[in-house]
């Protein structure tokens, strides 16, 4: 690999791709496409689109044209990512290696990726030739900083026959669920939204972090698609996760396993999510949350 | 109409499966196989669009001989015919994509129903990739379909909460999860389903070519967590995270 084309699609998406091409010893050049482009993270150049992003069509053709002179196209394995970066493998006929966890060795183009939910890893070798990777941004944690890119704009690409009808954005006021440096989960247990909120919500406010819930709870109505963690989910990797009501399905497991510190506070003692945590509290949440919440908030 | 359905062979998505001692691949010898859950979900809402519509189910799987149960059990939910593209070749995500571009071409389905990804490799990528070889659009992870007169509208998730697409036909959408609910299958379909038409190629039938650029070398078991400890009450759990430094102040 010589030069990596490096795509940002979301905040904070820049630090962990530097921090990959870093790792593999190629130089890049950041195409901010949504999210954050930091002058800092030792770019070749930076090259930022304005305006609306387009559907994966449009803005992987747009790609796809400046691929030239590159023989690494790399991305975040978050939805976006997803939704675009084998697009693009796909336009150029080259083949993906996705949801990258470590760089095994560069020159001999061996990179290790979970399967099968993160019950294994497995060891993958690319062939020779240019390719396109995703890697997860829990396990490219900071990139070197220094240096100062030099910022070129570019309009983005136009809508072309995919068209966006509607959007809409979780209201925020917590920090990034992928981001976040805790995360409070709740399982099917929390019963309803507003359950969910005051609880889980309230626990995650008072800890400064994201809430996050499981499928069964997305599935349930109690809380919304995008706090769903686990393997069709988001894949989180915090200091603290709190797992409460949460009884540690393989599907949600392989979202937060790699979390630093997991608690996990259920009233099954027998429930699968204590062999992972690192401490443990049989208790049902609806005395343990309450109670952390006001002994924290002093 | 015509949509046609990718199937993948995969390992029960509920067993416990565990890595060979030497590397070589997944411990198969007590695993039951099934339709990938994603692709299961995809054939239940094709069936459902040909229940309410004139429209036939097609559905493909690339593999072994053996790939033919998930192919009956497709049968089974409601799909018309199916179609084996016979072999035991390593396939990669850009391999499998250019496989079922041919069988598109021989099909000219109005659109492509498939799984987002295989619970097994994980990849999330044929689907895109088939899309973009054929230069058509994709509305992947969809959560929702509705169909159009000659469009179909999406709405899916996205990182920061969910977005409606709508793109003519023809195209390639992908499966989450929440879109249905696969039926239970009663043992009536699964006679009929025996008595359903399935076509087996080869890839030179096809006129394609195995391709396998990304190539599994071995696996591994994930690291082991330590083992952790029960705490009695909330102080015992709040005096351990301070000791571990991450409660913050």
């Amino acid at each position: 690999m010589t030069r990596a084309l490096a795509i940002s699609l979301n905040a904070g998406d820049a630090e962990p791709l530097a921090a990959f091409c870093q790792a593999l010893g190629v130089p890049f050049v950041l195409l901010a496409a949504g999210g954050d482009a930091p002058v800092d993270v030792g770019a070749e150049k930076i090259v930022r689109l304005e305006g609306d992003i387009p559907p994966a069509d449009a803005l992987s053709a747009f790609i796809a044209e400046m691929a030239d002179g590159f023989d690494l196209i790399v991305g975040v394995a978050h939805m976006a990512g997803k939704d675009l970066l084998p697009r693009i493998a796909g336009l150029l006929g080259q083949s993906m290696v996705g949801d990258i966890v470590e760089v095994l060795s560069a020159s001999e183009r061996r990179f290790l990726r979970p399967v099968v939910a993160g019950n294994a890893f497995a060891e993958v070798e690319v062939a020779n030739g240019p390719f396109v990777a995703s890697v997860r941004a829990t396990a490219f944690k900071s990139a070197a900083r220094g240096g100062n890119a030099a910022v070129e704009t570019q309009p983005a690409p136009s809508q072309g026959s995919t068209k966006r009808v509607s959007v809409s954005e979780a209201e925020g006021g917590r920090p990034d669920l992928t981001q976040a440096r805790v995360v409070v989960s709740g399982g099917r247990p929390l019963k309803d939204a507003e359950t969910f909120e005051r609880l889980i919500g309230g626990l995650a406010d008072v800890l400064g972090g994201a809430a996050g819930a499981t499928r069964a709870a997305v599935d349930s109505g109690i809380a919304p698609n995008d706090l769903q963690v686990g393997q069709t989910g988001k894949v989180v990797a915090p200091e603290l996760y709190v797992a409460a009501g949460v009884s540690g399905s393989t599907q949600h497991v392989a979202g937060m396993k790699d979390s630093k510190v997991i608690v996990a506070i259920n009233t099954d003692p027998d429930a699968p999510i204590f062999e992972i945590a690192d401490f443990g509290l049989v208790m049902d949440l609806f005395d343990a949350i309450p109670q952390l919440i006001e002994r924290l908030r002093d | 109409m015509k949509i046609l359905v990718p199937v993948k062979r995969v390992p029960d998505p509920y067993a416990k499966v565990t890595v060979l001692p030497d590397g070589s691949g997944l411990d198969t010898t007590s695993l039951k196989f099934e339709i990938n859950p994603f692709d299961e979900i995809a054939v239940e809402e094709a069936v459902r669009i040909s229940e309410q519509r004139e429209a036939e189910v097609v559905v493909v799987s690339i593999g072994r001989a053996e790939c033919e149960e998930q192919l009956r059990k497709a049968l089974a939910i409601g799909a018309h015919r199916g179609i084996l593209v016979e072999t035991d070749a390593e396939l990669d995500s850009l391999g499998v994509a250019k496989v079922l571009r041919k069988v598109y071409d021989r099909e000219s389905p109005d659109f492509v129903l498939m799984g987002k990804q295989a619970i097994d490799d994980d990849a999330n990528q044929a689907g895109q990739m088939l899309a973009a070889m054929l230069g058509i659009p994709q509305m992947t992870f969809a959560a929702k379909i509705e169909l159009l007169d000659g469009s179909v509208r999406v709405t899916r998730e996205t990182d920061a909460g969910q977005e409606t697409l709508e793109a003519p036909l023809p195209c390639v959408i992908t499966t989450d999860l929440r879109l249905n609910e696969p039926r239970y299958v009663a043992l009536p379909g699964i006679i009929k389903a025996r008595s359903k038409p399935i076509d087996r190629h080869s890839l030179d039938d096809l006129g394609v070519q195995a391709e396998c650029r990304v190539r599994v070398l071995r696996l591994q078991p994930p690291a082991p967590r330590g083992a952790g400890r029960q705490v009695q009450n909330v102080d015992e759990l709040i005096e351990a995270l301070r000791a571990k430094g991450v409660l913050g102040s």
